[in-house]
């Protein structure tokens, strides 16, 4: 695993392809994603149905996730402790864990029903909160991916405020070296 | 490719903008950040309609209606995307002057942006669901290879 992630991080080609390959399928899901939670707030193709978009763009949506999750672990696998003390790799876990709740309670309460609103140009309020909820996760998950790669709080960069460093895990005296 | 003389691009970084968002620390991510989340509408309107043509996704839906309901979306992503990418460049433009994949990226997107809305556009609306099968996939094909050209060197304008 240590060579592994070694020959990842140094090699000339590997390391931007893999993250390449990150943000392509970041637009297939990202983009697909945003145009659900559009349609689920009303303010996109008002007159195709709901159970429509998802029956149809929701396979791309996955496929493009797994294919993301996967070359997202590569790319944490490259530099693993540097990232996984991040303060924002931290906080898009965090975000990820709540779109992933956000997704879980749509699909096992609001859209359940869809038969009976997913023809209205503007579903009911439950379903606009969760495409709202969605969409400010998504995007905020996507700024602080964006920010990993310029981490403004690493534990090489001391001092750092307390909290900081909590929130790190950092350990300054023994991270000096 | 488009060949543009170097002291352009000196004077583009020594301007005023682009000086003020090199020397901050934070300005250049967040709006790269900015960047990224338009390229994610981009594809969005791009996917919704190019899967269309493919006869795939949507494929039930009549494809000049997909294509007008997400045009607003289309218009204004890319005019974020524009905005947002002319900060990044004028903070670094000789960097980029030297950098292939950014020269790659504006030829993609210079043929990209008159390819959609011309011929794709034109024919989506004229031709609506009396469009060829094979044409269609020639469309969509064209789109997508140019907008992975746009995206492709703009991530690798950070490689170099």
């Amino acid at each position: 695993m240590t060579s592994w992630s070694i020959r990842l991080h140094e090699s000339q080609y590997a390391y931007p392809i893999v993250e390449s390959i990150h943000v392509w399928t970041l637009c297939v899901f990202f983009g697909l994603a945003i145009v659900f939670d559009l349609r689920l707030l009303g303010w996109v193709m008002r007159r195709v149905p709901v159970g429509e978009v998802s029956r149809r763009l929701l396979p791309w949506t996955v496929g493009g996730f797994v294919i993301m999750v996967i070359s997202g672990l590569l790319l944490f696998s490259a530099i693993p402790v540097r990232t996984y003390q991040n303060i924002f790799f931290r906080f898009k876990m965090l975000l990820l864990l709540l779109a992933g709740l956000n997704v879980w309670i749509f699909h096992s309460k609001v859209y359940r029903s869809v038969e009976s609103w997913g023809r209205n140009a503007v579903p009911p309020r439950s379903a606009r909160i969760a495409g709202a909820l969605s969409l400010i996760l998504w995007i905020a998950i996507i700024v602080s991916g964006r920010m990993i790669a310029y981490n403004w709080f690493d534990c090489d960069r001391q001092p750092q405020p307390a909290w900081i460093n909590s929130l790190t895990g950092c350990v300054p005296s023994a991270t000096n070296d | 490719m488009i060949s543009l003389p170097l002291s352009f691009f000196e004077w583009c970084e020594q301007g005023r903008i682009g000086t003020n968002i090199r020397e901050s620390t934070w300005m250049f991510p967040a709006i790269e950040a900015i960047h990224l989340i338009g390229l994610g509408f981009v594809a969005g309107a791009v996917l919704v309609v190019d899967l269309r043509l493919l006869g795939l996704g949507l494929f039930r839906q009549p494809t000049d209606q997909l294509a007008e309901d997400v045009e607003p979306w289309l218009i204004g992503s890319i005019g974020l995307m524009i905005v947002t990418g002319s900060l990044l460049f004028l903070s670094e433009a000789t960097k980029c002057y030297y950098s292939e994949p950014f020269w790659i990226k504006m030829t993609c997107l210079l043929l990209v942006l008159i390819f959609t809305f011309t011929v794709r556009r034109y024919v989506i609306r004229t031709r609506r669901d009396a469009m060829h099968p094979l044409l269609a996939k020639i469309i969509a094909l064209i789109s997508l290879g140019l907008w992975f050209g746009v995206g492709w060197g703009g991530r690798w304008i950070g490689f170099n």
